[in-house]
Protein backbone atom coordinates (compact mmCIF):
# COMPACT_ATOMS: atom_id res chain seq x y z
CA UNK A 1 0.00 0.00 0.00
CA UNK A 2 1.03 3.63 -0.44
CA UNK A 3 0.01 6.56 1.72
CA UNK A 4 -0.13 10.25 0.87
CA UNK A 5 0.55 12.53 3.83
CA UNK A 6 -0.56 16.14 3.42
CA UNK A 7 1.96 18.37 5.14
CA UNK A 8 0.91 21.30 7.29
CA UNK A 9 3.47 24.07 6.85
CA UNK A 10 3.90 27.80 6.39
CA UNK A 11 5.89 27.50 3.11
CA UNK A 12 9.22 27.81 4.94
CA UNK A 13 8.95 25.18 7.65
CA UNK A 14 6.85 22.18 8.58
CA UNK A 15 4.40 22.24 11.47
CA UNK A 16 5.52 19.81 14.17
CA UNK A 17 2.13 18.09 13.71
CA UNK A 18 3.28 16.97 10.24
CA UNK A 19 6.07 14.78 11.61
CA UNK A 20 3.67 13.37 14.22
CA UNK A 21 1.17 12.49 11.48
CA UNK A 22 4.06 10.86 9.60
CA UNK A 23 4.57 8.49 12.54
CA UNK A 24 0.92 7.42 12.25
CA UNK A 25 1.14 7.21 8.44
CA UNK A 26 4.16 4.90 8.67
CA UNK A 27 2.24 2.64 11.06
CA UNK A 28 -0.25 1.95 8.24
CA UNK A 29 2.51 -0.23 6.82
CA UNK A 30 3.18 1.06 3.30
CA UNK A 31 5.37 3.65 1.62
CA UNK A 32 4.65 7.24 2.58
CA UNK A 33 4.81 10.17 0.14
CA UNK A 34 4.41 13.70 1.49
CA UNK A 35 2.56 16.43 -0.39
CA UNK A 36 3.81 19.94 0.29
CA UNK A 37 1.34 22.32 -1.36
CA UNK A 38 1.80 26.07 -1.11
CA UNK A 39 3.54 29.01 -2.74
CA UNK A 40 7.32 29.47 -2.61
CA UNK A 41 7.30 26.40 -0.40
CA UNK A 42 10.52 24.72 -1.53
CA UNK A 43 12.03 25.08 1.96
CA UNK A 44 9.12 23.21 3.53
CA UNK A 45 9.52 20.45 0.93
CA UNK A 46 13.25 20.21 1.74
CA UNK A 47 12.36 19.76 5.40
CA UNK A 48 9.83 17.03 4.54
CA UNK A 49 12.41 15.21 2.42
CA UNK A 50 14.66 14.88 5.46
CA UNK A 51 12.11 13.16 7.68
CA UNK A 52 12.87 9.54 8.42
CA UNK A 53 10.72 7.11 6.43
CA UNK A 54 9.54 9.49 3.69
CA UNK A 55 9.95 7.83 0.26
CA UNK A 56 9.10 10.82 -1.90
CA UNK A 57 8.01 14.43 -1.59
CA UNK A 58 5.51 15.95 -4.00
CA UNK A 59 6.02 19.70 -4.26
CA UNK A 60 3.19 21.88 -5.54
CA UNK A 61 4.36 25.48 -5.74
CA UNK A 62 1.71 27.80 -7.09
CA UNK A 63 0.28 31.20 -6.03
CA UNK A 64 -3.19 29.62 -6.09
CA UNK A 65 -2.11 27.34 -3.24
CA UNK A 66 -0.95 30.11 -0.94
CA UNK A 67 -2.82 30.45 2.38
CA UNK A 68 -3.92 26.79 2.29
CA UNK A 69 -7.42 27.49 0.99
CA UNK A 70 -9.51 24.32 1.06
CA UNK A 71 -10.89 24.45 -2.46
CA UNK A 72 -7.67 24.40 -4.56
CA UNK A 73 -5.77 22.14 -2.14
CA UNK A 74 -8.59 19.57 -2.03
CA UNK A 75 -8.75 19.58 -5.84
CA UNK A 76 -4.99 18.99 -6.00
CA UNK A 77 -5.13 16.11 -3.51
CA UNK A 78 -8.00 14.50 -5.41
CA UNK A 79 -6.01 14.75 -8.66
CA UNK A 80 -3.23 12.73 -6.98
CA UNK A 81 -5.45 10.35 -5.02
CA UNK A 82 -5.63 7.61 -7.68
CA UNK A 83 -2.16 6.41 -6.74
CA UNK A 84 -2.85 6.08 -3.03
CA UNK A 85 -4.62 3.71 -0.67
CA UNK A 86 -4.63 6.11 2.26
CA UNK A 87 -4.66 9.88 2.58
CA UNK A 88 -3.55 11.31 5.90
CA UNK A 89 -3.30 14.82 7.35
CA UNK A 90 -2.46 16.16 10.80
CA UNK A 91 -5.57 17.30 12.72
CA UNK A 92 -4.42 20.91 12.66
CA UNK A 93 -6.61 23.84 11.63
CA UNK A 94 -5.56 23.31 8.02
CA UNK A 95 -5.90 19.52 8.09
CA UNK A 96 -9.38 19.71 9.60
CA UNK A 97 -10.40 22.31 7.05
CA UNK A 98 -9.12 20.53 3.95
CA UNK A 99 -9.35 16.78 4.47
CA UNK A 100 -13.14 16.27 4.82
CA UNK A 101 -13.48 18.09 1.50
CA UNK A 102 -11.09 15.57 -0.04
CA UNK A 103 -12.96 12.63 1.50
CA UNK A 104 -16.33 13.77 0.16
CA UNK A 105 -14.91 14.39 -3.33
CA UNK A 106 -13.60 10.81 -3.24
CA UNK A 107 -16.91 9.56 -1.81
CA UNK A 108 -15.23 7.95 1.20
CA UNK A 109 -15.67 8.42 4.93
CA UNK A 110 -13.08 10.25 7.01
CA UNK A 111 -11.85 8.97 10.36
CA UNK A 112 -11.13 12.12 12.37
CA UNK A 113 -8.38 12.59 14.96
CA UNK A 114 -7.14 9.04 15.30
CA UNK A 115 -5.10 8.35 18.44
CA UNK A 116 -4.01 4.80 17.59
CA UNK A 117 -3.40 2.72 14.48
CA UNK A 118 -4.56 -0.84 15.15
CA UNK A 119 -4.12 -2.03 11.55
CA UNK A 120 -4.09 -0.40 8.14
CA UNK A 121 -7.89 -0.05 8.22
CA UNK A 122 -8.69 0.00 11.95
CA UNK A 123 -8.19 2.92 14.30
CA UNK A 124 -8.99 4.32 17.70
CA UNK A 125 -10.46 7.77 18.10
CA UNK A 126 -11.90 9.58 21.11
CA UNK A 127 -15.56 10.63 21.01
CA UNK A 128 -17.77 12.52 23.49
CA UNK A 129 -14.98 14.84 24.59
CA UNK A 130 -12.69 11.88 25.19
CA UNK A 131 -15.11 10.19 27.59
CA UNK A 132 -15.26 7.21 25.24
CA UNK A 133 -12.81 5.67 22.80
CA UNK A 134 -14.26 4.27 19.59
CA UNK A 135 -12.56 1.53 17.61
CA UNK A 136 -13.60 1.87 13.98
CA UNK A 137 -12.80 0.00 10.77
CA UNK A 138 -12.96 1.68 7.41
CA UNK A 139 -14.70 -0.33 4.68
CA UNK A 140 -13.99 2.17 1.89
CA UNK A 141 -11.54 1.49 -0.91
CA UNK A 142 -9.44 4.40 0.33
CA UNK A 143 -8.77 5.39 3.91
CA UNK A 144 -8.89 9.08 4.81
CA UNK A 145 -7.56 10.01 8.25
CA UNK A 146 -6.66 12.99 10.36
CA UNK A 147 -4.13 12.34 13.12
CA UNK A 148 -4.19 13.80 16.62
CA UNK A 149 -0.61 14.95 17.10
CA UNK A 150 -0.55 14.57 20.89
CA UNK A 151 -1.00 10.79 20.49
CA UNK A 152 2.03 10.20 18.24
CA UNK A 153 5.70 11.08 18.69
CA UNK A 154 7.30 13.22 15.98
CA UNK A 155 9.20 11.21 13.34
CA UNK A 156 12.92 12.00 13.58
CA UNK A 157 15.12 13.35 10.83
CA UNK A 158 16.49 10.53 8.72
CA UNK A 159 19.96 9.83 7.36
CA UNK A 160 18.78 9.97 3.75
CA UNK A 161 17.00 12.68 1.77
CA UNK A 162 13.92 11.68 -0.23
CA UNK A 163 13.56 12.84 -3.84
CA UNK A 164 11.34 15.88 -4.49
CA UNK A 165 9.02 15.74 -7.50
CA UNK A 166 7.02 18.70 -8.77
CA UNK A 167 3.24 18.37 -9.16
CA UNK A 168 0.91 20.91 -10.74
CA UNK A 169 -1.97 22.69 -9.06
CA UNK A 170 -5.39 22.06 -10.57
CA UNK A 171 -6.89 25.08 -12.29
CA UNK A 172 -10.49 25.71 -11.35
CA UNK A 173 -13.20 28.25 -10.85
CA UNK A 174 -12.56 28.59 -7.11
CA UNK A 175 -14.81 30.97 -5.29
CA UNK A 176 -12.90 31.59 -2.06
CA UNK A 177 -10.49 34.49 -1.91
CA UNK A 178 -7.88 35.40 0.68
CA UNK A 179 -8.49 38.85 2.19
CA UNK A 180 -6.05 39.01 5.07
CA UNK A 181 -4.70 37.44 8.21
CA UNK A 182 -3.55 38.36 11.68
CA UNK A 183 -1.07 35.83 12.97
CA UNK A 184 0.65 36.25 16.32
CA UNK A 185 4.35 35.65 16.41
CA UNK A 186 5.80 34.51 19.68
CA UNK A 187 9.17 33.32 20.92
CA UNK A 188 7.48 30.84 23.22
CA UNK A 189 7.18 27.18 22.26
CA UNK A 190 4.13 26.22 20.26
CA UNK A 191 1.28 24.81 22.35
CA UNK A 192 0.85 21.42 20.67
CA UNK A 193 4.54 20.52 20.71
CA UNK A 194 5.64 22.09 24.02
CA UNK A 195 7.08 19.95 26.81
CA UNK A 196 5.67 22.25 29.47
CA UNK A 197 2.44 24.28 29.38
CA UNK A 198 1.28 26.91 31.83
CA UNK A 199 -2.45 27.45 31.41
CA UNK A 200 -4.71 30.09 32.92
CA UNK A 201 -8.46 30.24 33.48
CA UNK A 202 -11.23 32.63 34.29
CA UNK A 203 -9.74 33.21 37.75
CA UNK A 204 -7.08 35.46 36.22
CA UNK A 205 -9.75 38.13 35.88
CA UNK A 206 -8.22 40.34 33.18
CA UNK A 207 -5.81 40.26 30.28
CA UNK A 208 -3.39 42.38 32.31
CA UNK A 209 -3.43 39.93 35.23
CA UNK A 210 -3.15 36.98 32.86
CA UNK A 211 -0.01 38.47 31.35
CA UNK A 212 1.37 39.51 34.73
CA UNK A 213 0.91 36.10 36.39
CA UNK A 214 1.01 33.45 33.65
CA UNK A 215 3.70 34.75 31.31
CA UNK A 216 6.62 35.07 33.77
CA UNK A 217 6.08 31.54 35.06
CA UNK A 218 5.84 30.26 31.48
CA UNK A 219 9.06 32.07 30.58
CA UNK A 220 10.81 30.77 33.68
CA UNK A 221 9.90 27.19 32.65
CA UNK A 222 10.39 27.65 28.90
CA UNK A 223 6.73 26.74 28.62
CA UNK A 224 3.96 27.38 26.12
CA UNK A 225 0.92 29.33 27.30
CA UNK A 226 -2.54 27.80 27.29
CA UNK A 227 -5.95 28.99 28.42
CA UNK A 228 -9.44 27.75 29.19
CA UNK A 229 -12.33 28.74 26.97
CA UNK A 230 -13.57 31.11 29.66
CA UNK A 231 -10.23 32.95 29.63
CA UNK A 232 -10.24 33.16 25.84
CA UNK A 233 -13.87 34.27 25.61
CA UNK A 234 -13.14 37.03 28.12
CA UNK A 235 -10.19 38.21 26.02
CA UNK A 236 -7.43 37.32 28.51
CA UNK A 237 -5.69 35.15 25.92
CA UNK A 238 -5.88 34.70 22.13
CA UNK A 239 -8.27 32.11 20.65
CA UNK A 240 -5.31 30.11 19.45
CA UNK A 241 -4.37 29.32 23.07
CA UNK A 242 -7.59 27.53 23.96
CA UNK A 243 -6.95 24.03 25.26
CA UNK A 244 -9.83 21.57 25.13
CA UNK A 245 -12.35 19.52 23.21
CA UNK A 246 -12.94 22.30 20.74
CA UNK A 247 -9.51 23.93 20.97
CA UNK A 248 -6.02 22.47 21.03
CA UNK A 249 -5.42 18.94 22.27
CA UNK A 250 -2.15 18.73 24.19
CA UNK A 251 -0.16 16.11 26.08
CA UNK A 252 3.00 17.76 27.44
CA UNK A 253 5.30 16.31 30.08
CA UNK A 254 4.01 18.94 32.51
CA UNK A 255 0.70 20.85 32.41
CA UNK A 256 0.12 23.52 35.05
CA UNK A 257 -3.54 24.60 35.36
CA UNK A 258 -3.98 27.87 37.23
CA UNK A 259 -7.49 28.92 38.20
CA UNK A 260 -9.14 26.45 35.86
CA UNK A 261 -12.08 24.45 37.21
CA UNK A 262 -11.59 21.36 35.03
CA UNK A 263 -14.80 21.20 32.96
CA UNK A 264 -15.23 18.10 30.77
CA UNK A 265 -14.37 20.16 27.70
CA UNK A 266 -11.12 21.41 29.19
CA UNK A 267 -10.07 17.98 30.49
CA UNK A 268 -10.65 16.58 26.98
CA UNK A 269 -7.77 18.69 25.79
CA UNK A 270 -5.15 18.02 28.48
CA UNK A 271 -5.88 14.94 30.54
CA UNK A 272 -3.29 12.86 28.68
CA UNK A 273 -0.50 15.13 29.91
CA UNK A 274 2.20 13.19 31.74
CA UNK A 275 2.12 15.25 34.94
CA UNK A 276 -0.70 17.64 35.80
CA UNK A 277 -0.41 20.37 38.43
CA UNK A 278 -3.44 22.37 39.54
CA UNK A 279 -3.75 25.46 41.67
CA UNK A 280 -7.33 26.29 42.59
CA UNK A 281 -8.89 27.88 45.66
CA UNK A 282 -11.81 25.45 45.57
CA UNK A 283 -10.70 22.11 47.01
CA UNK A 284 -13.61 20.38 45.22
CA UNK A 285 -12.71 21.69 41.76
CA UNK A 286 -12.89 18.78 39.27
CA UNK A 287 -9.38 19.59 38.01
CA UNK A 288 -8.03 17.97 41.20
CA UNK A 289 -9.49 14.64 40.07
CA UNK A 290 -6.90 14.48 37.29
CA UNK A 291 -4.06 16.43 38.92
CA UNK A 292 -0.99 14.60 40.14
CA UNK A 293 -0.13 17.51 42.41
CA UNK A 294 -2.66 20.01 43.63
CA UNK A 295 -2.43 23.12 45.74
CA UNK A 296 -5.60 24.48 47.28
CA UNK A 297 -5.03 28.19 47.43
CA UNK A 298 -5.13 31.60 45.82
CA UNK A 299 -3.12 31.52 42.61
CA UNK A 300 -2.12 35.16 43.01
CA UNK A 301 -0.21 34.10 46.13
CA UNK A 302 0.86 30.62 45.06
CA UNK A 303 2.30 31.42 41.63
CA UNK A 304 4.88 33.95 42.90
CA UNK A 305 5.82 31.41 45.57
CA UNK A 306 6.35 28.75 42.91
CA UNK A 307 8.62 31.14 41.03
CA UNK A 308 10.56 31.84 44.21
CA UNK A 309 10.92 28.11 44.94
CA UNK A 310 12.23 27.57 41.41
CA UNK A 311 15.03 30.07 41.90
CA UNK B 1 -31.95 35.30 0.54
CA UNK B 2 -32.57 32.11 2.48
CA UNK B 3 -30.21 30.57 5.04
CA UNK B 4 -30.16 26.86 5.76
CA UNK B 5 -29.02 25.80 9.23
CA UNK B 6 -28.37 22.10 9.89
CA UNK B 7 -28.80 21.31 13.60
CA UNK B 8 -28.14 18.14 15.58
CA UNK B 9 -29.52 16.91 18.89
CA UNK B 10 -26.58 15.81 21.05
CA UNK B 11 -25.68 15.02 24.64
CA UNK B 12 -25.94 18.20 26.70
CA UNK B 13 -22.56 19.84 27.19
CA UNK B 14 -22.96 19.59 30.98
CA UNK B 15 -23.71 15.85 30.96
CA UNK B 16 -21.06 13.16 31.11
CA UNK B 17 -21.14 10.36 28.56
CA UNK B 18 -20.97 6.82 29.98
CA UNK B 19 -19.81 3.84 28.00
CA UNK B 20 -22.25 0.89 27.92
CA UNK B 21 -20.95 -2.20 29.76
CA UNK B 22 -21.17 -4.28 26.54
CA UNK B 23 -18.94 -1.69 24.78
CA UNK B 24 -21.48 -1.23 21.99
CA UNK B 25 -21.70 2.52 22.42
CA UNK B 26 -22.50 5.34 24.81
CA UNK B 27 -25.55 5.11 27.05
CA UNK B 28 -27.85 8.01 26.22
CA UNK B 29 -30.93 6.79 28.12
CA UNK B 30 -31.76 9.29 30.88
CA UNK B 31 -29.11 11.71 29.65
CA UNK B 32 -30.12 15.26 28.89
CA UNK B 33 -29.99 16.03 25.16
CA UNK B 34 -29.74 19.51 23.68
CA UNK B 35 -29.12 21.24 20.39
CA UNK B 36 -25.40 21.04 19.56
CA UNK B 37 -23.90 24.26 21.05
CA UNK B 38 -22.20 25.18 17.77
CA UNK B 39 -25.54 24.82 15.97
CA UNK B 40 -27.13 27.17 18.47
CA UNK B 41 -24.46 29.68 17.44
CA UNK B 42 -25.29 29.04 13.76
CA UNK B 43 -28.99 29.63 14.30
CA UNK B 44 -28.27 32.79 16.29
CA UNK B 45 -26.10 34.13 13.48
CA UNK B 46 -28.72 33.35 10.83
CA UNK B 47 -31.48 34.96 12.89
CA UNK B 48 -29.36 38.09 13.44
CA UNK B 49 -28.84 38.33 9.67
CA UNK B 50 -32.60 38.08 9.23
CA UNK B 51 -33.15 40.75 11.88
CA UNK B 52 -30.65 42.94 10.03
CA UNK B 53 -32.81 42.63 6.94
CA UNK B 54 -30.21 40.73 4.91
CA UNK B 55 -32.03 37.42 4.95
CA UNK B 56 -35.67 36.59 4.29
CA UNK B 57 -36.00 33.12 5.76
CA UNK B 58 -34.08 30.81 8.11
CA UNK B 59 -34.71 27.10 7.59
CA UNK B 60 -33.45 24.57 10.14
CA UNK B 61 -32.91 20.94 9.17
CA UNK B 62 -32.02 17.89 11.22
CA UNK B 63 -31.39 14.24 10.45
CA UNK B 64 -32.10 11.72 13.16
CA UNK B 65 -34.70 9.91 15.26
CA UNK B 66 -38.14 11.43 15.93
CA UNK B 67 -36.82 13.08 19.11
CA UNK B 68 -34.22 14.94 17.04
CA UNK B 69 -36.94 17.45 16.29
CA UNK B 70 -36.21 18.86 19.76
CA UNK B 71 -33.17 20.42 18.08
CA UNK B 72 -35.48 21.96 15.47
CA UNK B 73 -37.76 23.33 18.20
CA UNK B 74 -34.73 24.90 19.87
CA UNK B 75 -33.79 26.52 16.56
CA UNK B 76 -37.34 27.73 15.98
CA UNK B 77 -37.41 29.23 19.48
CA UNK B 78 -34.28 31.27 18.71
CA UNK B 79 -36.02 32.55 15.59
CA UNK B 80 -35.72 30.11 12.68
CA UNK B 81 -38.87 30.15 10.54
CA UNK B 82 -39.47 26.49 9.77
CA UNK B 83 -37.92 23.07 10.18
CA UNK B 84 -37.25 19.92 8.20
CA UNK B 85 -36.85 16.59 10.00
CA UNK B 86 -35.30 13.82 7.95
CA UNK B 87 -36.29 10.96 10.17
CA UNK B 88 -34.30 7.76 10.49
CA UNK B 89 -33.37 5.33 13.25
CA UNK B 90 -30.07 4.47 11.56
CA UNK B 91 -26.71 5.90 12.67
CA UNK B 92 -25.90 8.35 9.88
CA UNK B 93 -22.26 9.27 9.27
CA UNK B 94 -21.13 12.78 8.29
CA UNK B 95 -20.70 11.83 4.61
CA UNK B 96 -24.31 10.65 4.35
CA UNK B 97 -25.50 13.65 6.41
CA UNK B 98 -23.70 15.88 3.91
CA UNK B 99 -25.34 14.06 0.99
CA UNK B 100 -28.79 14.58 2.49
CA UNK B 101 -28.02 18.22 3.23
CA UNK B 102 -26.83 18.69 -0.35
CA UNK B 103 -30.24 17.49 -1.57
CA UNK B 104 -32.01 19.85 0.81
CA UNK B 105 -29.79 22.70 -0.36
CA UNK B 106 -30.59 21.92 -4.00
CA UNK B 107 -34.30 22.07 -3.19
CA UNK B 108 -34.19 25.14 -0.93
CA UNK B 109 -31.52 27.16 -2.80
CA UNK B 110 -30.09 29.00 0.23
CA UNK B 111 -27.48 31.72 -0.24
CA UNK B 112 -25.53 30.36 2.72
CA UNK B 113 -25.56 27.16 4.73
CA UNK B 114 -24.32 27.76 8.28
CA UNK B 115 -23.28 24.62 10.17
CA UNK B 116 -21.52 24.06 13.48
CA UNK B 117 -17.80 23.35 13.25
CA UNK B 118 -18.27 20.12 15.15
CA UNK B 119 -20.92 18.01 16.80
CA UNK B 120 -19.88 17.54 20.43
CA UNK B 121 -20.89 13.86 20.44
CA UNK B 122 -18.97 12.38 17.50
CA UNK B 123 -16.42 15.24 17.43
CA UNK B 124 -16.04 14.65 13.68
CA UNK B 125 -15.66 18.21 12.37
CA UNK B 126 -16.44 17.06 8.82
CA UNK B 127 -19.98 17.75 7.68
CA UNK B 128 -19.69 21.37 6.51
CA UNK B 129 -16.52 20.74 4.53
CA UNK B 130 -18.08 17.62 2.95
CA UNK B 131 -21.20 19.56 2.04
CA UNK B 132 -19.03 22.21 0.37
CA UNK B 133 -17.33 19.49 -1.68
CA UNK B 134 -20.59 17.83 -2.75
CA UNK B 135 -22.21 21.12 -3.80
CA UNK B 136 -19.01 22.55 -5.28
CA UNK B 137 -19.45 25.60 -3.03
CA UNK B 138 -16.64 27.54 -1.32
CA UNK B 139 -16.24 27.12 2.43
CA UNK B 140 -15.14 29.16 5.41
CA UNK B 141 -14.83 26.99 8.50
CA UNK B 142 -14.40 28.04 12.17
CA UNK B 143 -15.99 31.47 11.69
CA UNK B 144 -15.60 34.15 14.34
CA UNK B 145 -17.13 36.94 12.21
CA UNK B 146 -19.56 36.83 9.28
CA UNK B 147 -20.26 39.80 7.04
CA UNK B 148 -22.94 39.02 4.47
CA UNK B 149 -23.77 41.01 1.36
CA UNK B 150 -25.95 40.16 -1.64
CA UNK B 151 -23.24 38.45 -3.68
CA UNK B 152 -20.59 37.42 -1.19
CA UNK B 153 -19.80 36.66 2.41
CA UNK B 154 -16.67 37.82 4.17
CA UNK B 155 -15.69 35.52 7.01
CA UNK B 156 -13.01 35.83 9.66
CA UNK B 157 -11.85 32.37 10.71
CA UNK B 158 -10.04 31.09 13.80
CA UNK B 159 -6.88 29.43 12.48
CA UNK B 160 -3.73 28.09 14.14
CA UNK B 161 -1.77 31.17 15.11
CA UNK B 162 -4.61 33.69 14.90
CA UNK B 163 -7.21 34.76 12.37
CA UNK B 164 -7.67 34.61 8.61
CA UNK B 165 -10.25 36.51 6.56
CA UNK B 166 -11.74 35.05 3.38
CA UNK B 167 -14.28 36.31 0.91
CA UNK B 168 -16.57 33.69 -0.64
CA UNK B 169 -18.84 34.17 -3.63
CA UNK B 170 -22.36 32.96 -2.83
CA UNK B 171 -23.73 30.38 -2.46
CA UNK B 172 -21.30 29.34 0.26
CA UNK B 173 -20.72 27.21 3.34
CA UNK B 174 -19.83 28.66 6.75
CA UNK B 175 -19.09 26.68 9.91
CA UNK B 176 -19.26 28.41 13.28
CA UNK B 177 -16.72 28.65 16.06
CA UNK B 178 -17.35 29.53 19.71
CA UNK B 179 -16.62 33.24 19.49
CA UNK B 180 -18.96 34.11 16.61
CA UNK B 181 -21.77 35.22 18.92
CA UNK B 182 -23.50 34.51 22.20
CA UNK B 183 -26.81 32.81 21.48
CA UNK B 184 -29.82 34.39 23.15
CA UNK B 185 -31.98 32.59 25.70
CA UNK B 186 -35.31 32.13 23.92
CA UNK B 187 -38.11 33.94 25.73
CA UNK B 188 -41.14 31.98 26.92
CA UNK B 189 -43.42 33.53 24.26
CA UNK B 190 -40.90 32.58 21.59
CA UNK B 191 -40.74 29.02 22.90
CA UNK B 192 -44.55 28.87 22.70
CA UNK B 193 -44.52 30.40 19.22
CA UNK B 194 -41.93 27.85 18.11
CA UNK B 195 -44.38 25.06 18.89
CA UNK B 196 -46.67 26.41 16.17
CA UNK B 197 -44.01 26.83 13.50
CA UNK B 198 -44.14 24.23 10.72
CA UNK B 199 -41.91 21.12 10.69
CA UNK B 200 -41.94 18.97 7.61
CA UNK B 201 -41.03 15.30 8.10
CA UNK B 202 -39.13 13.41 5.43
CA UNK B 203 -37.15 10.17 5.11
CA UNK B 204 -33.67 9.64 3.61
CA UNK B 205 -35.34 7.59 0.84
CA UNK B 206 -37.29 10.70 -0.24
CA UNK B 207 -33.95 12.14 -1.31
CA UNK B 208 -32.66 8.92 -2.85
CA UNK B 209 -29.61 8.96 -0.57
CA UNK B 210 -28.00 5.72 0.59
CA UNK B 211 -27.07 6.19 4.24
CA UNK B 212 -25.34 2.83 4.77
CA UNK B 213 -22.37 3.41 7.09
CA UNK B 214 -18.86 3.20 5.64
CA UNK B 215 -17.24 2.75 9.01
CA UNK B 216 -17.72 -0.28 11.20
CA UNK B 217 -17.93 0.59 14.88
CA UNK B 218 -16.10 -2.34 16.46
CA UNK B 219 -16.35 -1.20 20.04
CA UNK B 220 -16.59 1.78 22.33
CA UNK B 221 -14.37 1.56 25.38
CA UNK B 222 -13.49 3.63 28.42
CA UNK B 223 -10.54 5.98 28.18
CA UNK B 224 -7.59 5.05 30.39
CA UNK B 225 -8.43 6.19 33.91
CA UNK B 226 -6.27 8.78 35.62
CA UNK B 227 -5.96 8.42 39.32
CA UNK B 228 -6.14 11.53 41.42
CA UNK B 229 -2.79 12.49 42.87
CA UNK B 230 -1.95 14.26 46.07
CA UNK B 231 -2.46 17.70 47.50
CA UNK B 232 0.65 19.52 48.58
CA UNK B 233 0.69 22.36 51.06
CA UNK B 234 3.32 24.73 49.75
CA UNK B 235 4.93 25.88 46.54
CA UNK B 236 8.26 24.63 47.87
CA UNK B 237 6.88 21.16 48.37
CA UNK B 238 5.41 21.23 44.85
CA UNK B 239 8.73 22.15 43.28
CA UNK B 240 10.47 19.38 45.28
CA UNK B 241 7.93 16.80 44.05
CA UNK B 242 8.24 17.94 40.45
CA UNK B 243 12.02 17.77 40.65
CA UNK B 244 12.03 14.26 42.05
CA UNK B 245 9.47 13.19 39.42
CA UNK B 246 11.87 14.47 36.78
CA UNK B 247 9.36 17.04 35.51
CA UNK B 248 11.65 20.02 36.10
C1 LIG C 1 -19.46 23.58 23.02
C2 LIG C 1 -18.51 23.89 24.12
C3 LIG C 1 -17.16 23.77 23.86
C4 LIG C 1 -16.24 24.07 24.87
N1 LIG C 1 -14.91 23.91 24.58
C5 LIG C 1 -14.01 24.19 25.56
C6 LIG C 1 -12.61 24.02 25.34
O1 LIG C 1 -12.18 23.59 24.25
N2 LIG C 1 -11.77 24.35 26.33
C7 LIG C 1 -12.20 24.80 27.55
O2 LIG C 1 -11.36 25.10 28.41
N3 LIG C 1 -13.51 24.96 27.79
C8 LIG C 1 -14.41 24.66 26.82
N4 LIG C 1 -15.74 24.86 27.09
C9 LIG C 1 -16.13 25.57 28.32
C10 LIG C 1 -16.15 24.71 29.57
O3 LIG C 1 -17.37 24.05 29.69
C11 LIG C 1 -15.94 25.62 30.81
O4 LIG C 1 -16.95 26.59 30.83
C12 LIG C 1 -14.58 26.32 30.84
O5 LIG C 1 -13.54 25.37 30.64
C13 LIG C 1 -14.40 27.01 32.19
O6 LIG C 1 -13.22 27.74 32.20
P1 LIG C 1 -12.48 28.05 33.59
O7 LIG C 1 -12.15 26.76 34.24
O8 LIG C 1 -11.39 29.00 33.31
O9 LIG C 1 -13.60 28.87 34.39
P2 LIG C 1 -14.45 28.46 35.66
O10 LIG C 1 -15.17 27.18 35.42
O11 LIG C 1 -15.23 29.65 36.01
O12 LIG C 1 -13.39 28.15 36.77
C14 LIG C 1 -12.59 29.11 37.39
C15 LIG C 1 -11.88 28.40 38.53
O13 LIG C 1 -10.96 29.28 39.14
C16 LIG C 1 -10.99 29.09 40.55
N5 LIG C 1 -10.51 30.33 41.16
C17 LIG C 1 -11.13 31.53 41.21
N6 LIG C 1 -10.34 32.45 41.78
C18 LIG C 1 -9.17 31.83 42.09
C19 LIG C 1 -7.96 32.25 42.67
N7 LIG C 1 -7.76 33.52 43.05
N8 LIG C 1 -6.98 31.34 42.85
C20 LIG C 1 -7.16 30.04 42.47
N9 LIG C 1 -8.29 29.60 41.90
C21 LIG C 1 -9.29 30.48 41.71
C22 LIG C 1 -12.42 28.74 40.86
O14 LIG C 1 -12.48 27.97 42.05
C23 LIG C 1 -12.82 27.92 39.64
O15 LIG C 1 -12.58 26.52 39.83
C24 LIG C 1 -16.68 24.52 26.12
C25 LIG C 1 -18.04 24.62 26.38
C26 LIG C 1 -18.95 24.30 25.40
C27 LIG C 1 -20.40 24.40 25.71
N1 LIG D 1 -27.68 14.58 12.12
C1 LIG D 1 -27.46 15.86 11.74
N2 LIG D 1 -28.50 16.63 11.35
C2 LIG D 1 -28.29 17.91 10.96
N3 LIG D 1 -27.09 18.49 10.96
C3 LIG D 1 -26.03 17.78 11.34
C4 LIG D 1 -26.14 16.42 11.74
N4 LIG D 1 -24.92 15.97 12.05
C5 LIG D 1 -24.07 17.01 11.87
N5 LIG D 1 -24.73 18.09 11.43
C6 LIG D 1 -24.17 19.43 11.15
O1 LIG D 1 -22.78 19.31 10.92
C7 LIG D 1 -22.04 20.00 11.92
C8 LIG D 1 -20.73 19.30 12.19
O2 LIG D 1 -20.95 17.98 12.64
P1 LIG D 1 -19.81 16.85 12.61
O3 LIG D 1 -19.19 16.89 11.26
O4 LIG D 1 -20.55 15.57 12.88
O5 LIG D 1 -18.86 17.19 13.71
C9 LIG D 1 -23.00 20.11 13.09
O6 LIG D 1 -22.66 21.19 13.92
C10 LIG D 1 -24.32 20.34 12.36
O7 LIG D 1 -24.43 21.67 11.90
Amino acid sequence: MTTLLIADHNNTSLADATSRALTAALQLGGDVHVLVAGANDRAAADAAAKLDGVKKVLLADDPALDHQLAEPIAALVVSLAGDYDAIVAPATGNGKNILPRVAALLDVAQVSEITKVISSDTFERPIYAGNAIAEVRSTDRKTVLTVRGSAFAPAPQGAATAPIEPVAAVAGDYRSFFVGEALASSDRPELTSAKVIVSGGRALGSAAKFNEVILPLADRLGAAVGASRAAVDAGYAPNDDQVGQTGKIVAPDLYIALGISGAIQHLAGMKNSKIIVAVNKDEDAPIFQVADYGIVGDLFQVVPEIEKALN
Amino acid sequence: MKILVPVKLVIDSNAKARVKPDQSGVDLANVKLSINPFDEISVEEAVRLKEAGKVSEVVAVTIGVAKAQDALRAALAIGADRGILIQTDEMVEPLAIAKLLAKVAEAEQPGVVILGKQAIDDDSNQTGQMLGALLGWPQATFASKVDLSAEAVEVTREVDGGHQTLKLTLPAIVTTDLRLNEPRYPSLPNIMKAKKKPIETKAPADYGVDVTPRLKLLKVGEPPARSAGIKVKTAGELVEKLKSAGAL
